[in-house]
């Protein structure tokens, strides 16, 4: 059984048909790309799988447990963690806290220790900071811990972000156009990042992305959608030199 | 000076506000020892605690929590009258008055919590000034309801009502919130000690909040919401958290501030408390809650130091707040904060440069 199974996904906006019949399967450990024109309804489709947005039709299981009515924040809780076209952190909490943050229903304790900071506060919080940091480690952000997250880079915005899904312990990852507005060299640092996010946190992930040395470089296997129907799949090899995809990035 | 900016900032925010409550109070103390305080500011120091209270709490929602509420002075005056209501029936019953008060501060707590869940509940599903218009609405109608409100004890216990007509006690009842009236003849138990106690237990329940699991949770809801749910945070329950435990703080405050006067009315706790409240809060900075004690001290003595130059008085008084308004807007603070900004940038900058 795939870990993810998506089928016959659709969903309306009014008039607007923005996904229609979208079927997925992505094993367990699989490094899969979700790629397409713009407006095509690829970050549509990763709303749905977090529950930002209902479906109309169709229905997405993850580990053969139905995901479809769910909110976002349960379906976090079942593994399902995602970073964001458009980078959303929490601007005024500092790097740490911002993974700290993800962390929130790995490392719990109660409301009463939360105001009387008594019991497992403090051994909680130690836990929480050591964890945060070991995570935070992987990306090369720990010497930054203390800064505030909006006075970061763009680049490492865009790490830290990645960094606190981690935190969450996801079993699948989605990532939306992790390597936006960077230079070649950034984006080469980030193949070898999600590479290695891949081996070291055992994560399946499924990433949306348009730069195509990326996504034929790090996914093994591809979907194509294009004006919200799935244009083609298959290998990187066989997609991008299939004559329709070809088409529906750069015209007759 | 030094050493306190070495700290991590968030104990360095403890330091300031512990430190600011200690000081405060050695210095009052220490001026009416040397009779250095005339009576009407002595008849200020209960109020001061109340309105930092209201402040620190009220900056739980608008500066942790980020919702704009306009209706805070709705759950003081809960308070205030559970307050009244608690002492009044326990006055013979325990001759203590500062476990009277205290007793009365935890019921008032829990009355103005769930008064917080009631308003809470619907409002925290709305947003920005539509949040804001809704918690004004609810302030006016705690204060409409508690304008009607007949409460009475005799011989068979307590009676309420919202209709003056038919309320009758038994022989030897006594009327104890008695509608617009309001209480009068309240036994004035609260003192400056126990203000500052007051603030100092508000601090301690605030900051340590802030400073834990649910208080990363509260802000990373302000902070950005859809984010907060992608990594499993429930924002609905953590919204209602900061809201309730603010409207429980501030019922206690409504207790505190109701037990220095002999006599309340429901129409002291209408929308102009609740926004003086805010401008303490806006002033003192959003978020900062050491801000937000100076605030409320500072405006509520204001008006009485500047009584001797009488007819300008609410005059500076505005000209001061415009003036603050302007300095919170304004370049210079900016330029400040960019400078912290821009050193950090630097010293990340400096240190990439050394590790390659």
């Amino acid at each position: 059984m795939a870990m993810l199974e998506v089928t016959e996904l659709g969903i309306s906006f009014g008039g607007l048909r923005a996904v229609d019949e979208l079927s997925m399967k992505i094993e367990e450990g699989g490094l899969v790309g979700l790629i397409g024109p713009n407006g095509a309804g690829k970050t549509t489709v990763f709303n749905m799988l977090t529950g930002v947005y209902r479906p109309t039709d169709g229905g997405i299981r993850l580990d053969g447990e139905n995901l479809i009515g769910k909110k976002p924040h349960e379906i976090c809780q079942m593994g399902v963690a995602r970073t964001f076209q458009n980078i959303r952190l929490f601007p005024k909490l500092t790097v740490l806290d911002n993974v700290k943050a993800g962390l929130h229903n790995k490392i719990t304790y109660t409301l009463a220790e939360s105001l009387f900071h008594l019991g497992s506060y403090r051994k909680k919080e130690t836990q929480m900071n050591e964890k945060a940091l070991d995570i935070l480690k992987v990306f090369d952000l720990d010497g930054m811990a203390d800064y505030k997250a909006a006075n970061l880079p763009y680049g490492k915005q865009r790490k830290l972000e990645i960094a606190r899904a981690l935190a969450t312990e996801p079993k699948l990852l989605l990532l939306d156009e992790p390597a936006a507005g960077m230079n070649p060299n950034e984006t080469a640092e980030l193949m070898e990042t999600i590479q290695l996010v891949r081996s070291k946190f055992g994560v399946t992930i499924l990433l949306i992305e348009h730069d195509m040395k990326l996504v034929s470089g790090i996914c093994e296997y591809l979907y194509v959608l294009n004006f919200g129907r799935e244009l083609a799949e298959g290998t990187p090899a066989e997609v991008l030199s299939n004559p329709e995809v070809v088409t529906a990035y750069l015209g007759e | 000076m030094k050493k306190l900016k070495n700290l991590s900032p968030s104990t360095r925010d403890n330091v300031i506000c512990y430190g600011l409550a200690a000081v405060f109070f050695i210095v009052v103390q220490a001026m009416i020892a040397g009779g250095l305080i005339n009576n009407s500011l002595k008849g200020q120091l209960v109020p001061i605690c109340a309105y930092i209270i209201m402040a620190v709490s009220l900056n739980l929602t608008v500066g942790v929590l980020g919702e704009l509420s306009l209706g805070h002075a709705g759950f003081m005056s809960v308070g205030a009258f559970a307050g009244i209501v608690v002492t009044s029936s326990l006055a013979d019953v325990i001759p203590s008055a500062p476990l009277r008060l205290a007793i009365a501060m935890l019921v008032a707590a829990v009355c103005a919590a769930v008064a917080g869940v009631i308003v809470g509940v619907p409002v925290l599903r709305l947003k920005g000034d539509y949040l804001a218009i809704v918690t004004l609405a609810f302030g006016e109608i705690i204060k409409n309801i508690v304008n009607v409100l007949y409460i009475g004890r005799d011989a068979s216990g307590l009676h309420f009502s919202l209709l003056e007509q038919g309320f009758e006690l038994g022989e030897g009842g006594k009327m104890i919130i008695n509608g617009p009236m309001g209480v009068s003849g309240i036994q004035k138990i609260s003192t400056f000690t126990s203000g500052i106690v007051l603030v100092v237990i508000t601090l301690f329940l605030v900051l340590n909040l802030i400073n834990s699991r649910a208080g990363r949770a509260i802000m990373a809801v302000r902070d950005n919401k859809i984010a907060a749910e992608s990594i499993g945070i429930s924002t609905t329950r953590y919204k209602l958290l900061a809201f309730v435990v603010s409207a429980a703080l501030a019922g206690m405050a409504g207790t505190l501030y109701a037990m220095n006067y002999s006599t309340v009315v429901a129409s002291k706790f209408d929308f102009n408390t609740s926004i003086l409240v805010l401008v303490f809060v806006v002033l003192g900075g959003l978020g900062n809650i050491w801000g937000s004690m100076i605030g409320a001290a500072v405006l509520t003595v204001l008006p009485e130091l500047l009584r001797p130059v009488r007819d300008y008085r609410m005059l500076l008084y505005a000209i001061l707040l415009i003036a603050m308004m302007l300095f919170n807007n304004s370049g210079i603070k900016q330029r400040m904060l960019d400078k912290r900004g821009m050193k950090q940038m630097e010293k990340l900058e400096k240190s990439e440069k050394g590790g390659a």
